[in-house]
């Protein structure tokens, strides 16, 4: 079996899987990261959105041997790590904000939020209700209106 | 964030004021504290409805006043339910001052763990933080007492959780005295450290022990008074809130049970088609990764080293299959069959009448977290885990199936990713422990989203027919005649329900039948009102989805009020508001019209819109704002139905007590999206025995681009001291209320939902294979 090495969360991994094996499932199923969540496996749901170099990705829709030795994923579980801080201030938003319900998107929601600031703010702008409108991640307990409220807070704090 | 201060003589024995009412708690017996109540004392079962005063059908009763509902609604139902059969819930005091709880019921984001946890700290006098409330396996000696549903949690296990608390805290006070050498009377207790009258202090981790008792025995306690306290009420982020924020909170599928290795089920194209022959199956035990795939009732299942590699084997597998329950059938036929189902609403009035017809699509209740159990079966034991809101009844069905006494067969109820009423069901429970049994090995088995949207669970489609009569400005009579695809109750709620029937006044009425006159009741003075359920249809996978019966039935009521009101030419609010009988629902009423400025000018093409709905002893009211206009009605979404945009929603509940303000307004929140949904994109297409719905972005749950940017939850001021329920209680009116303004921006009643029904906005997934291919695309897209 071929083997691929790659970064997570600060740390180098390798993993001997087949290639097609989607980073989803070589995250939680055989590194046991289970902060990206399954909730459809095509891209759509956005519960797995995690970072590759800084950017969201979906990682049901990206094949392990897509990946470079030197390309850095952040799970829900790295993400406060890349503030230097207990918490990322996204987190600290949600928290305040007490957002989620279930809880199952939110590790998503919290990934996608934190790219949207960070794309908004390289385009020297502030976060408007058409960048909201624009996540697709789904949450069916429908936090939709406290994750904007908290957005926009943990966007003062980053 | 702590607990109250109390003085230490209002739990015990001889010092309570007069007029409080006193509770029976237990000590039980064991090396440290435990203390239990039961879960339903006697005294709080209501007393039963003088049957006589209560004629059997309201049809042939047009004088019944009050309703059925009113007297006995399900909630009383299922606590009434409860008595004879109620074993003990227990607190424990542990050594580091830890407070335990084990809670028989199912957290699934409504927020019960966090205002259990404040119940026992405002009892016991600990911060919130001490204590631990965790998820009971199924205990079968609990019967009834276990199911999570009809918004009952917090009604039936308000005041027992307070006496197990209350029971510790009156003999950590009574240790405490003997080792600080004072009277009960002159401690006090408070952020779990109790103090004597020297200022010498102990914590209650220290006493657990000497607290503890050799025999379990009765002991009488009181409950704070509301006036006191200083938990419950006040807003409450939640308990599992830094868990979920940073991915350590732990749902079924997170679970690292040895040996338990992911498995996927490849299922028919048709709604439960069974598998004829599998033309590949040891090719397909080939596949890398694959260590496993056998037949089972539902379809062929695939075990794998990864969930991605269960999803190539069941695409790569090649089955025959045979028909299912509903084969050839589509909306179409399906509303042929309702309408030849619809119970006749009679002659027709002499005076002037209004009338409408709706139509209800069939909607989806999965939550985001699909379908999901692990299960390891052994020859002589089980065990399961999974997210479960009934889970005695699953552990007896799935004992049956694996021909397993029941006390072998062990059910952890694990923390669930929403629910919706699709967890009150364990069907891949039972499947997880076929496949177990059949492979003799664990597994973690999930569906596809695909699999669960197109096979799982769904709301049945219904139509509601409704005809008013009315003379001048008098509405003489309200007939509603509901028909609807069968809900599927067979998850143990129907069985309280058959269990008390002969005791209630519904002469032959089926569950279903029972379970709609029990959640449904009309709140205007509208003369001689009837509301009727017929159901047909057994053949497809239904079940009670959030609010039930209530969003439709409310839909279509509401919106022949807003009939009424323009025949008689009133203002729709000051139309319900004058005819409503009830306090409680004018005050909540009000309130919205009042904060949504009902009645402002709104430009051509959005309108405002108000509902009323009352159930679970609460009341709720929402004022809806939409905008219909071309420009956003048409905006661009790629992959989305757009169409109106609700733009604020303000909404009022009165819930009686309420244990966590912060979490109640979470509800209504979610309430609110489900009913913004419901009314405007959520709905499965049927078509040829199976559902086009695969995917989020065919089935179109409310997104970010449908939410409301303005959002105001008020909670109304309440004297009651006891809590109604909530976690299904917002979406009736919301959807309501959005229909309404929807009818109103238009000038057209809307008569079928969601709305956007007619227009199937997405291109179908093929259903050989069953699941769609993973995509590898995603570099593509970061962003």
């Amino acid at each position: 079996m071929p083997e691929y090495t790659f970064r997570v969360n600060g740390a180098q991994v390798t993993v001997d899987v087949a290639g097609d094996v989607r980073l989803l499932w070589v995250l939680r199923d055989l590194l046991g990261i289970t902060g990206p969540k399954y909730g459809c496996g095509i891209n759509v749901c956005k519960a797995c959105t995690s970072h590759l170099n800084g950017k969201a990705v979906n990682p049901c829709a990206i094949p392990v041997s897509a990946l470079r030795p030197t390309d850095e994923v952040t799970t829900i579980e790295g993400l406060a790590a890349t503030s230097g801080q207990d918490l990322h201030p996204m987190q600290r938003a949600w928290l305040e904000h007490d957002v989620a319900q279930c809880g199952y998107c939110q590790p998503g929601q919290i990934m996608a939020a934190v790219a949207l600031v960070r794309r908004v703010a390289a385009e020297g702008r502030e976060i408007t209700d058409a960048d909201l409108d624009g996540l697709r991640n789904i949450c069916r307990c429908g936090t939709y209106f406290r994750i904007r409220e908290a957005i926009r807070a943990g966007a003062e704090n980053m | 964030m702590t607990g109250g201060e109390h003085g230490g003589e209002r739990g015990s024995e001889r010092g309570g004021a007069i007029g409080r009412r006193r509770f029976l708690g237990y000590v039980v017996a064991a090396p440290t504290l435990v203390t239990a109540a039961q879960l339903v004392p006697a005294q709080l079962v209501p007393a039963r409805p003088a049957a006589a005063a209560a004629p059997p059908v309201p049809e042939q009763a047009p004088e019944l006043v009050p309703e059925l509902g009113d007297l006995l609604d399900l909630n009383d139902l299922m606590t009434a339910a409860a008595l004879p059969t109620s074993g003990l819930i227990s607190v424990g005091i542990g050594g580091d001052g830890t407070v335990s709880f084990a809670l028989p019921r199912a957290e699934v984001g409504q927020g019960i763990t966090t205002s259990t946890a404040m119940l026992i700290a405002e009892e016991l006098a600990v911060p919130l933080d001490r204590v631990r409330v965790t998820l009971a396996d199924a205990r079968p000696e609990l019967l009834f007492n276990q199911l999570t549903g009809g918004s009952n949690t917090t009604i039936s296990t308000y005041t027992p959780i307070r006496v197990a608390a209350a029971v510790a805290r009156l003999r950590l006070l009574e240790a405490a005295a003997a080792e600080l050498g004072a009277p009960v009377a002159g401690l006090t207790l408070k952020a779990g450290v109790i103090t004597g009258p020297s200022g010498r202090s102990i914590g209650i981790g220290a006493l657990a022990a000497r607290a503890a008792s050799d025999t379990t025995m009765r002991v009488r306690v009181e409950l704070a008074p509301r006036e006191s306290f200083t938990v419950i009420g006040r807003p409450h982020n939640r308990v599992d809130a830094l868990d979920a924020v940073t991915g350590r909170k732990k749902f079924a599928m997170d679970l690292a049970v040895p040996g338990a290795k992911p498995t996927m089920v490849c299922r028919p194209p048709t709604i439960n088609g069974k598998v004829g022959s599998v033309a590949n199956l040891a090719e397909v035990r080939a596949m890398p990764g694959v260590t496993d795939a056998v037949v089972i009732s539902t379809g062929v299942a695939v075990r794998a080293d990864t969930f991605g590699q269960c999803i190539d084997a069941v695409r790569a597998l090649k089955v025959s299959w045979r028909p299912g329950t509903a084969e050839g059938k589509s909306d179409a036929s399906v509303l042929r069959e309702l309408e030849a189902a619809e119970l006749p609403l009679g002659i027709r009035p002499p005076t002037p009448f209004v009338e409408g017809r709706f139509t209800f699509a069939f909607r989806s209740n999965s939550a985001l977290e699909p379908n999901c159990a692990i299960a390891d079966v052994r020859a002589d034991r089980a065990e399961i885990w999974s997210a479960l809101k009934s889970p005695i009844v699953a552990q007896q069905a799935i004992a049956a199936m694996l021909g397993l006494p029941v006390g072998r067969v062990t059910v952890h109820v694990t923390e669930g990713g929403g629910s919706f009423g699709r967890k009150l069901f364990f069907d891949a429970a039972m499947e997880a422990a076929e496949v177990s049994q059949k492979l003799g090995k664990p597994v973690k088995l999930m569906w596809h989203r695909a699999d669960d949207s197109r096979q799982g669970r769904t709301h049945p489609m219904a139509t509601s027919r409704v005809r008013a009569a009315y003379l001048g400005e008098t509405v003489l009579s309200f007939q509603q005649r509901h028909t609807s695809v069968s809900t599927d109750l067979g998850h143990g709620l129907g069985e309280i329900i058959t269990a008390l029937a002969a005791r209630l006044p519904v002469a032959d009425a089926g569950f279903a039948q029972t379970f709609f006159h029990l959640s449904q009741s009309m709140p205007y003075a509208f003369g001689v009102s009837s509301r009727l359920l017929s159901e047909t249809d057994k053949g497809f996978n239904t079940g009670s989805m959030r609010n039930v019966y209530s969003p439709d039935v409310t839909c279509a009521r509401e919106l022949i009020v807003d009939q009424l009101a323009a025949r008689m030419g009133k203002d729709p609010y000051r139309f319900r508001h004058d005819r409503l009988g009830d306090a409680r629902s004018r005050a909540v009423l009000a309130k919205v019209a009042e904060a949504g400025a009902w009645g402002r000018p709104m430009a051509p093409g959005t309108a405002q819109g108000i509902a009323l709905h009352g159930e679970y002893k609460s009341v709720s009211a929402a004022l809806i704002e939409i905008d219909c206009r071309p420009e956003t009605v048409n905006r661009p979404i790629r992959d989305g139905v757009t169409g109106p945009r609700v733009t604020r929603a303000v909404f009022a509940v009165d819930a009686g007590l309420v244990v966590n303000p912060r979490g109640l307004e979470a509800q209504m929140m979610g309430g609110i999206m489900d009913g913004i949904a419901l009314a405007l994109t959520a709905g499965l297409h049927l078509r040829d025995g199976h559902f086009l719905e695969a995917s989020w972005d065919n089935y179109f749950y409310t997104r970010q681009w449908n939410t409301p940017p303005e959002l105001r939850i008020i909670i109304m001021p309440s004297t009651s001291d006891r809590p109604g329920g909530a976690g299904e209680l917002a979406v009736a009116a919301s959807m309501a209320a959005v229909a309404c303004a929807y009818g109103r921006a238009t000038g057209t009643m809307p008569t079928g939902f969601p709305i956007n029904h007619a227009t199937l906005s997405f291109t179908p997934k093929p259903t050989v294979p069953p699941i769609p291919p993973s995509p590898a695309d995603g570099l593509d897209h970061a962003r």
